[in-house]
């Protein structure tokens, strides 16, 4: 399970250096949301997938059958943070391409103003 | 261009307010099994944008007259207080209160200062995403 | 009452006060008044703090009353509280510098909520004593400049905000990459335990892989040699008060986050990542002196000067001998508090000239002669002229790489001195000198406004240097539970 799991992550991070080479600010956005998605499954496999019980003490429930709560916690927080942050990127990229008038990274070069 | 959704409105009107009971049972549901205050707060967000497409902006804006920003202060305010509380009784901070009490109608039924704090987190997720959503969706 | 939750308040108070600041946007006047009083009191609650850590030793709390390594460990010994005061300082002269110079409208639209946020962030990320939670806590500070830095929507700030938003989610994936690395080498995040279990770990060659990739991590952050280059187009963008708080505040928490982590528990392969440390920290040095004599623009050379800074410190770090480390210690401290007053200074200059393009300036010594002198302390300040405050931190930091195995390192820094005095110097010598240049017209009133706090802060990096006989307990106090994670670990683990 954590081969797949490293690859489907792998296969994430590639496409989101993909994404976020290409010219379309969009696409950059899409990327750094795919980036993050790879880092946060990342986190899951790291913390080891083993563990079917909820991580609370029971009868009848060995040590080794536990699931890792703190990759869990630690994934929810990591979630919302990107959360957080995807959307402000948005905003930011929609009100630039109002004020600016282009979304291609090319053309958002900065050096006109000073040397 | 505008579209016939008359179809669209008359599901919202039913559909809305199915999502916001469902949003209130995550709530509750988040005090021991997965739910909580952030997805209850995303799911009435949901309610909110939805009432928004299939009316508009501003129709839902006389509906419901909420300054969002004031929401994410104080449901902010909320969750601060509520772990700010272990200050005053000086236990480390975050450390929470629970006990078991009979209520009439509900039975026993436990209650949890953490419910308090979700409470505030819920306020903050339907305040900072609709604030996101405005911002976005006002201007033409 | 014991209060063992106060080492949390420099965290709480800014932020309460900015949640309150949300409420009433419009009213400046409240704004000005309310943000102005959280700052001052988060200040009086770090020192009140500093005298705690000074006199019982390291304070750590564990959050929600779990057991030490298990819940989230906040720990606030010398180093942290030392950061968490100056951070308070001068996040309180920024508030009050702003009032003159940054524009009502900014200040109507969520200006001191986003500073107020930004310091919670700061002061957090200086406390916390778990790994994770130093990834939120830079997330709270990195999203408040976000908004700080995109904060009135010029064309410019949106243009370099999208690099500045894009550079810092990569390093953030890449943060949270290493954290669970981490995490599934040792089990455990709390930096305290960290420092018990990587010592037990035998295969130290994956543990130096991960220690390289969070100095990645943290030199995004702190602007080291090859990940400095989002740092000057970024800072250029936001007006001068953000600027300050940027240049002084921002790149010190990847510093710290660097001298935390490098001498607490990445201390497996010395011979290899401090190594490491050392040349990269003289090759950002060098990167920073190219750019602080290359252009003729004042912000940019003041923003090249961090990059100098930075390389300073984290070279002291890297040498993990006592002068070094007390070294490093001072001279972040000093550091942070020059870079605020010189961008103050500078923004003072480009109000009076209405451009910040040194060619186009001139003869200012004869109108504002005090600001001219002001400066020039200032300048010397960075430089480390005896006896002002730059000289005892980098005095210490070249002796520690004389002691230790980089003393080739310390020949860079004392010869690197001379191009910072002469990169601040040229500011004074085409601002202040040759033929006057027509001035804008300033008011006295804003002009006092923003000279008063700029004067006030200055003065602060002068006692900083002359007391310095003062101030060092402290200073050593601080490179002791460095260098010596005992006393660190002690504190969290004492359960």
């Amino acid at each position: 399970m954590e081969i797949i799991m490293s690859v489907a992550i792998g296969f994430l991070f590639m496409a989101a250096v993909y994404l976020m080479l290409s010219k379309s600010l969009i696409r950059i956005i899409i990327g750094t949301g795919l980036l993050s998605h790879g880092a946060h499954l990342l986190l899951l496999t790291m913390g080891g997938l083993g563990g079917q019980a909820p991580p609370v003490v029971a009868d009848g429930v060995s040590v080794g059958d536990y699931a890792d709560p703190l990759p869990q916690a630690l994934i929810l927080t990591a979630i919302v943070i990107s959360f957080a942050v995807t959307s402000f990127f948005l905003v930011v990229a929609y009100r630039s391409y109002q004020e600016l008038g282009t979304d291609n990274m090319e053309q958002l070069r900065g050096t006109d103003d000073y040397e | 261009m505008r579209t016939n959704d008359v179809m669209l409105q008359t599901a919202t009107k039913v559909v809305t307010f199915i999502i916001l009971m469902f949003a209130v049972h995550i709530f509750f549901a988040g005090h021991y099994t997965p739910g909580g205050g952030f997805v209850g707060g995303l799911l009435t967000t949901s309610a909110i944008v939805l009432l928004m497409l299939a009316f508009d902006v501003k129709t839902v804006k006389k509906i419901l007259p909420i300054n969002y920003v004031i929401m994410t202060a104080v449901g902010l305010l909320i969750a601060i207080a509520t772990a700010a509380a272990s200050i005053i009784f000086d236990v480390p901070f975050f450390t929470h209160a629970y006990d078991y009490f009979d209520l009439p109608l509900f039975g026993k039924t436990s209650l949890h200062s953490a419910m308090l704090f979700d409470a505030g987190v819920y306020l903050v997720v339907v305040g900072v995403t609709m604030t996101i959503i405005q911002t976005i969706g006002e201007d033409e | 009452m014991t209060m063992s939750n106060m080492l949390l308040f420099p965290i709480l108070i800014p932020l309460v006060f900015a949640t309150i600041l949300m409420v009433f946007p419009k009213n400046v006047r409240m704004q000005r008044i309310v943000a102005a009083a959280g700052t001052l009191f988060t200040l009086i609650a770090s020192l009140f703090l500093l005298v705690k850590v000074n006199n019982d030793g390291v304070q750590a709390i564990t959050l929600g009353s779990w057991p030490a390594p298990f819940g989230i460990s906040m720990v606030s010994d010398l180093l942290s509280v030392l950061l968490v005061i100056s951070s308070s300082l001068i996040t309180l002269f920024v508030v009050l510098y702003s009032f003159p110079s940054i524009g009502i409208k900014r200040e109507q639209s969520f200006y001191y909520p986003a500073v107020l946020f930004l310091m919670t962030g700061v002061n957090g990320a200086f406390t916390t004593g778990d790994i994770f939670n130093l990834f939120v806590f830079v997330e709270v500070l990195l999203m408040a400049s976000y908004t700080l830095i995109v904060h009135g929507g010029e064309k410019p700030q949106l243009r370099e905000s999208i690099k500045y938003l894009l550079v810092n989610i990569i390093s953030s994936a890449l943060f949270v990459a290493a954290v669970a690395f981490l995490y599934s080498v040792t089990g455990t995040l709390n930096m305290a335990d960290l420092a018990v279990k990587i010592p037990q770990i035998e295969s130290t060659g994956i543990l130096t892989v991960i220690a390289v990739l969070f100095l990645v991590v943290f030199g995004f952050k702190a602007a080291i040699f090859p990940l400095y280059f989002w740092l000057p187009g970024s800072y250029h963008a936001p007006p001068m008060p953000i600027l300050a708080l940027f240049g002084a505040l921002l790149t010190k928490v990847g510093v710290y986050a660097i001298m935390r982590t490098y001498t607490l528990f990445f201390v497996m392969n010395t011979g290899f990542t401090h190594e490491l440390l050392g040349i990269v920290a003289i090759l950002t040095i060098l990167a920073g002196c190219v750019g602080a004599l290359a252009y003729f623009d004042v912000k940019k050379i003041i923003i090249y000067n961090i990059i100098i800074a930075v390389g300073v410190i984290l070279f002291g770090v890297s040498q993990l001998n006592e002068a070094g480390v007390q070294g490093s210690v001072f001279y972040l401290i000093h550091d942070m508090l020059i870079k605020a007053a010189l961008f103050f200074l500078v923004g003072i200059i480009a109000v009076l000239f209405g451009t910040t393009d040194l060619r186009k300036m001139g003869g200012l010594i004869k109108t504002y002669p005090v600001l001219g002198w002001v400066y020039l302390i200032a300048a010397f300040g960075l430089a480390g002229i005896p006896p002002l405050s730059g000289f005892p931190g980098k005095l210490l930091i070249v002796q520690g790489g004389f002691e230790g195995p980089q003393f080739w390192g310390s020949l860079v820094i004392l010869a690197t001195s001379l191009i910072v005095l002469l990169s601040v110097v040229r500011i004074f010598i085409y601002a202040f000198w040759g033929n006057p240049v027509e001035t804008m017209p300033v008011t006295k009133t804003v002009y006092r406004q923003m000279f008063v706090p700029t004067v006030i802060l200055v003065s602060f990096t002068v006692v900083l240097g002359v007391g310095a006989e003062f101030f060092m307990p402290l200073i050593s106090g601080a490179g002791e539970v460095l260098l010596n994670p005992a006393l660190y670990i002690d504190a969290v683990l004492k359960e």
